[in-house]
C-alpha cells in the first residue's frame, strides 16, 4: 500500500466516521457541526490527492470556513440549551432507513460495477504541468465556463435576497 | 347491338350540365350573401334562363348526333357516340392493372332523348314553377331557394343521363336523391313534410346500397378478368369474358350457384326498385307528393323516377347476358304496374292517386325492360314523361285556383270554371288511358305486344292479362279522378266557390305545349304496322334511332288479326274501367253507397295500401327506434358512455384521490423527500440498465 | 499509483446514503440542513473523482468539467444554506420549534 493509498483510506475512515458520528451519536448539536468540519476537511484531503488543490483550498474556506460558521452562528443565536437535538432518532425508522441506505449503495456500486461505467478509461498517471490549480481552473473558469460562473453568481443573488426577506423579523 | 368502338370528341357537351349547375351554384351564391332581399324576378329568369339554354345545348348536340347517323359509314360501325372527356377523374395503378375514371360525358341515342326529356319538360316545369310558388300563400315562398333545388336538380339529372361511367353516373344519382330530398321537404315548416322527405332519402339508401355492390361486383369481376374499368364503353366491350362466371350463393340463402351477370344486374335493379319506387320500395313516392306539385310533375313523375328505367336501359348489354334478372325485372313490373293502380282506385287526395299511377306506369316500363323491349321502356317513359307532367301540372293548377285543396272529395263541378285546365287534363287523363292515336295508346300496346310475344319469359300470359288488368284500373280511376275533380256539382266550401278561374298565362301556356306532346308524342315511335296503315315507310324513329345503343329485337308477326286481338284486349278493358267510372261517379252516383256493404271492407284495405306502410313500421321501423331508444340511446350512450366511462371516470378518479392518492399529502417534508428519493432512484435504475 | 476510481465512487456513495438516513430519519432541521450539505459533498466527491479519470483530452489537453461542476455545487450549496437557514428561523419564529413534523399545516 503505497502511501498516497494509506492517506486515502485514513481520509475516507474520518470522513464516514465524523458523517455517522453527526447523523447518529453525538449528543449535542455543535458536536454535530463539529463532525460535519471534519468530514469536510477530510475530503478536502481526497481531494488533494486526487489533484483537485484548488477545489480543496475552496472546500475549506467555504465549507469548513463559511458554511459551517453560518450553522454555528444560528445555532448560538437560538440559545439552545438541551443540546437542540430533540427527541433522538426514531429507532424503527432508522432500522428502515439504514436497511434502504445499504440496499441502495450496494446496487448503485453493483449496476456500476457491471455497467463498467469505471473501467471506460484508464487512470492518467503523467498529468499536464499545474493540473488542477488555481490558475489552469480560473483560466477554465473564465473561459469556457464564463456563463455557468455569471448564472451561480445569479443564483447567489437570488439566494441572499431569499435569505434576507425570511430572516427579518415582520414582513412589511 | 353493334359495338361502336369508335367516337367523336364534342366539347360542348360539358356545358348542358355546366349551365344548369353552374346557375343553381350562382343562386345558391347569391341567396347566402343577399338573403330575402335577393331580387326573385332575376332568379327565376336565371333559372329558367339557364335550363332553356341546356335545351338548347341538347338540341344542337342532338343534331350532331343525327347528322352523324346520316352519314355513309366507311366501315360497318360509324361513330354515333359524342364525348366530352373533362379529365381524369381517379386514376390508380400501373401498368395492366391500370385503371382510371374519366369526368366525361357521353351522347348517345339513349342519352340523346333522356336530355331533350329532362330539359325540355323541364323547362315547361320550370316555367310553369313561376306561376305555381309565386301563388303559393305560405309566408316562407323561398322561390329563389325552390329555384336554385330545381336547377340542381336538373343539373344532377344531366348528370345521371350523360355520364360515361358507373362513378360518375352514381354521383348523378345521388345528386338527384339529394334533391328530391330537399325539394320533397320544400315546406319543412311542417314536420309531415320533413319527414316524407326523410322518408324518401331512406329508403332510396336501400335502393342505393344495391346500386353500389352491383358496382363493386361489376368491378371486381371485370377486374378479375384484368380488364378494370367502369366506363359503358369499356364494360360492353369487356363485358362478355366473365358474363359466363357463377358465383357461389352463401348458406344462408340455400347455396348453390347463381349466374354473374345476373347478380350483378339484380343489384343494379335493386337501386332501379328504389329511384324508381317498384315494388316492394314504392312507398316513399306517395308521401313525396309533401313536396311542390312543379316538384311532384319533374321529379316524381317525369324525370328522376325514370332513372332506374334508364339505368336498366343503358346496362342493357348486362341483362341480354341475364336472362334470370329479367324475369325478376319483368314480374316486379308487372306485379307493381297492377298493385299500385289498384291502390290509386282509392285515393282522395288527387296528388296521391297521380303518384300511384306513376308508379304503375313505372311497372309497366320495367315490364317492357324485363320482356327486352328496350327501346319500348325508353319509349313509353317519354310518352309518359309528357302525359304524367301534364297531369301533375293540371292537378296543380286545380290546387292552386282552389287555394291549396287537394282532396277530390271537396271538388266537383270546376269544368266550367276552369275551362282550359279541364281540356288538357281531358287530353292527359285520354293519352294516359291509351285513346287510339293518344300518346299513351302507342307506347302501352307496344309494351303489351312485347309481353304478348315474349315466350322465353315465364309467365308471359299472366304478366299480359295483368298488364291489361291494369289499363283497365287505370282508366277506371283516371276518369274517376276527372269525373270528382271537374263533373257534378261542386263540393266546395262556400267561401271559395267565387273567383274560381284558370291560374295565369306562366302555368298555363307550358300545359298546353304538354297537352299537345301528349296527344301527338305517339308519333316518335309509331309502331311500323300503324306506319303501313298510314303510309310511312320506316316509322318507328325513336326505335331506329335507338337501336345503335340497344338491341331492338326482331319485329313481331303481326297481322290484322292478331292487332285487333291484342288492341281490342286493352281498349275493351280501358272502356270498362271507364264505363265504371261514368256509372259509379257521374250517372249513379247513389250506386256507391249501395256498394259500400260489399265493397267496404276491400275498398278500405286498399285505401289503406294493403298496410304496407304499417308493416314496414312494425318489422321495420319500430324495433329500429325502440333498439336504438332503449339499447343504444339509454343503454349503451346514457348508461355505458355516459355512466360508466365518462361519469364512472371520474368518479373513479375523484375516489382514488380521495380515498388513496389524499395519504400522499401528508405535509411531512421527510415524506415527500422519501418519495423523491424513490423516484430519483427509479429513475437511475432505468436510465443505467 | 493512483488512488483506485472504484474506492472514490464507493466512498461518494456511502457518504451520500449516510446523509439520505440523516435527512429522512433526524427530525431537528439543523441536522437535515447538515444531512443535505453532506449529500452535496458527496456529490462533490464523484465529480472530482470522475474529473481525475476523465482528465486529460485525447490532445492530452487538461479538461475541467468535473471540478468547475464541483464549483458550482459548492456554489449552490452555501445559497441553499442561506435559504435553509432563514427557513429555519422562521420556523423557530413561527412554531418555536425545530422539529420539521411541526410545520405541516399544508396537508389534506
Amino acid at each position: 500500500m503505497s502511501f498516497e493509498m494509506f492517506l486515502f483510506y485514513a481520509f475516507a475512515f474520518l470522513a464516514v466516521f465524523s458523517a455517522v458520528a453527526m447523523i447518529g451519536f453525538v449528543r449535542h448539536i455543535v458536536a454535530a457541526a463539529m463532525s460535519l468540519v471534519v468530514t469536510m476537511v477530510s475530503l478536502a484531503g481526497i481531494y488533494v490527492l486526487m489533484h483537485a488543490e484548488l477545489i480543496a483550498a475552496i472546500q475549506i474556506l467555504v465549507y469548513a470556513g463559511a458554511i459551517v460558521v453560518l450553522f454555528l452562528f444560528v445555532i448560538m443565536l437560538l440559545d439552545l440549551r438541551d443540546g437542540g437535538l430533540g427527541p433522538a432518532a426514531r429507532g424503527q425508522n432508522l432500522v428502515k432507513a439504514v436497511g434502504v441506505g445499504g440496499t441502495v449503495t450496494i446496487g448503485t456500486l453493483v449496476v456500476a460495477s457491471v455497467s463498467g461505467v469505471f473501467s471506460v478509461n484508464p487512470l492518467v498517471e503523467s498529468l499536464p504541468e499545474g493540473f488542477g490549480e488555481h490558475r489552469a481552473l480560473g483560466i477554465a473558469l473564465f473561459t469556457d465556463y464564463a456563463l455557468a460562473v455569471e448564472l451561480v453568481g445569479l443564483v447567489l443573488l437570488a439566494s441572499i435576497v431569499g435569505a434576507v426577506i425570511l430572516a427579518k423579523r415582520k414582513i412589511d | 347491338m353493334p359495338a361502336d368502338p369508335q367516337w367523336i370528341e364534342d366539347a360542348l357537351l360539358r356545358w348542358i350540365v355546366f349551365v344548369p349547375l353552374g346557375t343553381a351554384l350562382a343562386s345558391g351564391l347569391l341567396l347566402a350573401v343577399f338573403r330575402r332581399t335577393l331580387s326573385s324576378s332575376l332568379v327565376v329568369w336565371m333559372s329558367c334562363g339557364s335550363v332553356f339554354a341546356s335545351f338548347g345545348l341538347s338540341s344542337l348536340s342532338f343534331a350532331k348526333l343525327v347528322g352523324l347517323f346520316g352519314e355513309v359509314p366507311v366501315d360497318d360501325v360509324p361513330p354515333r357516340v359524342l364525348i366530352d372527356t373533362l379529365y381524369t377523374w381517379v386514376g390508380v395503378g400501373v401498368g395492366n392493372s391500370a385503371f382510371s375514371a374519366d369526368l366525361a360525358f357521353r351522347y348517345d341515342a339513349l342519352s340523346a332523348v333522356m336530355c331533350l326529356v329532362v330539359t325540355g319538360v323541364g323547362f315547361l316545369i320550370h316555367v310553369y314553377s313561376v306561376g305555381y310558388m309565386r301563388a303559393d300563400t305560405r309566408d316562407d315562398g323561398g322561390l329563389q331557394r325552390f329555384f336554385c333545388y330545381l336547377n340542381l336538380f336538373i343539373a344532377a339529372m344531366l348528370v345521371l343521363v350523360l355520364a360515361d361511367n358507373l362513378l360518375l353516373m352514381f354521383l348523378g344519382w345521388e345528386g338527384v336523391g339529394l334533391c328530391s330530398y330537399l325539394l320533397i321537404g320544400f315546406w319543412y315548416g311542417d314536420r309531415q313534410n320533413a319527414y316524407a322527405g326523410s322518408k324518401a332519402f331512406i329508403v332510396n339508401r336501400i335502393g342505393d346500397f344495391g346500386f353500389i355492390v352491383g358496382i363493386l361486383l361489376l368491378f371486381w369481376s371485370m377486374a378479375d378478368a384484368g380488364q378494370p374499368a367502369v366506363s359503358f364503353r369499356a364494360i360492353e366491350a369487356g363485358f362478355g369474358s366473365v358474363a359466363s362466371q357463377t358465383l357461389a350463393l352463401p348458406g344462408w340463402l340455400g347455396g348453390g350457384e347463381i349466374g354473374l351477370a345476373t347478380s350483378i344486374g339484380l343489384c343494379f335493379f335493386l337501386g332501379a326498385v328504389g329511384k324508381s319506387a317498384q315494388l316492394p320500395l314504392f312507398v316513399w313516392l306517395p308521401d313525396a307528393m309533401a313536396g311542390p306539385t312543379p316538384v311532384s310533375a319533374l321529379i316524381h313523375a317525369a324525370t328522376m323516377v325514370t332513372a332506374g328505367v334508364y339505368m336498366a336501359v343503358r346496362l342493357s348489354f348486362l341483362y341480354e347476358a341475364a336472362p334470370g334478372a329479367l324475369v325478376v325485372i319483368a314480374w316486379t313490373g308487372g306485379v307493381t304496374a297492377v298493385f299500385a293502380a289498384l291502390l290509386a282506385t282509392a285515393q282522395n287526395d288527387i296528388k296521391k292517386v297521380l303518384a300511384y299511377s306513376t308508379i304503375s306506369q313505372l311497372g309497366y316500363m320495367f315490364l317492357a325492360v324485363g320482356c327486352g323491349a328496350y327501346a319500348i321502356a325508353i319509349f313509353h317513359l317519354v310518352t309518359h314523361a309528357f302525359f304524367k307532367a301534364l297531369l301533375f301540372m293540371g292537378a296543380g293548377a286545380v290546387i292552386v285556383a282552389t287555394h291549396h285543396e287537394q282532396d277530390m272529395r271537396r271538388m266537383g263541378g270546376l269544368r266550367k270554371k276552369l275551362k282550359l285546365t279541364y281540356w288538357v287534363m281531358v287530353a292527359g287523363v285520354l293519352a294516359i288511358c291509351g285513346f287510339p292515336g293518344f300518346s299513351g295508346f302507342f307506347s302501352k300496346d307496344e309494351i303489351l305486344t312485347s309481353v304478348f310475344f315474349a315466350h322465353e319469359l315465364p309467365g308471359h300470359v299472366a304478366l299480359y292479362w295483368m298488364g291489361v288488368a291494369t289499363a283497365g284500373l287505370t282508366a277506371f280511376y283516371m276518369f274517376r279522378l276527372l269525373f270528382l275533380t271537374f263533373h257534378g256539382k261542386t263540393r266546395l266550401p262556400r267561401g271559395r266557390r267565387g273567383e274560381l278561374d284558370d291560374p295565369e298565362d306562366t302555368m298555363m301556356w307550358p300545359l298546353q305545349i304538354l297537352a299537345v306532346l301528349a296527344v301527338l308524342g305517339g308519333i316518335i315511335g309509331l309502331p311500323q304496322f300503324w306506319g303501313d296503315r298510314i303510309g310511312v315507310a320506316e316509322s318507328n324513329s325513336l326505335g331506329h334511332f335507338l337501336a345503335s345503343v340497344v338491341r331492338l329485337g326482331e319485329p313481331h308477326a303481326l297481322d290484322a288479326g292478331v292487332v285487333a286481338q291484342l288492341v281490342g284486349g286493352v281498349l275493351a278493358a280501358s272502356i270498362t274501367g271507364f264505363g265504371l267510372a261514368y256509372v259509379l261517379y257521374i250517372s249513379r252516383p247513389g250506386l256507391r253507397e249501395k256498394l259500400e256493404p260489399v265493397l267496404g271492407v276491400p275498398r278500405r284495405v286498399v285505401a289503406r295500401r294493403f298496410y304496407v306502410d304499417e308493416l314496414y313500421d312494425a318489422v321495420f321501423v319500430r324495433p329500429l327506434v325502440i333498439f336504438s331508444d332503449r339499447v343504444l340511446s339509454r343503454g349503451i350512450d346514457a348508461g355505458l358512455i355516459d355512466g360508466r366511462l365518462v361519469m364512472g371516470s371520474a368518479h373513479a378518479v375523484r375516489g382514488l384521490a380521495a380515498h388513496v392518492l389524499k395519504h400522499l399529502q401528508s405535509g411531512l417534508a421527510q415524506a415527500y423527500l422519501l418519495l423523491m428519493l424513490a423516484g430519483t432512484v427509479a429513475l437511475l435504475a432505468y436510465l443505467v440498465t | 499509483m493512483s488512488i483506485p476510481i472504484e474506492h472514490v465512487i464507493s466512498l461518494s456513495a456511502l457518504l451520500f446514503v449516510i446523509g439520505v438516513v440523516g435527512a429522512l430519519t433526524r427530525r431537528n432541521l439543523i441536522v437535515i440542513l447538515m444531512s443535505i450539505e453532506l449529500m452535496l459533498n458527496a456529490a462533490n466527491l464523484a465529480l472530482v473523482g470522475f474529473n481525475r479519470v476523465w482528465s486529460v483530452t485525447a490532445e492530452g489537453a487538461a479538461r475541467y468539467d468535473g471540478q468547475v461542476f464541483a464549483l458550482m455545487v459548492i456554489a449552490v450549496a452555501a445559497a441553499e444554506v442561506a435559504v435553509g437557514l432563514g427557513i429555519l428561523l422562521s420556523l423557530i419564529r413561527n412554531r418555536d420549534s425545530l422539529n420539521v413534523d411541526d410545520a405541516s399545516l399544508l396537508r389534506w
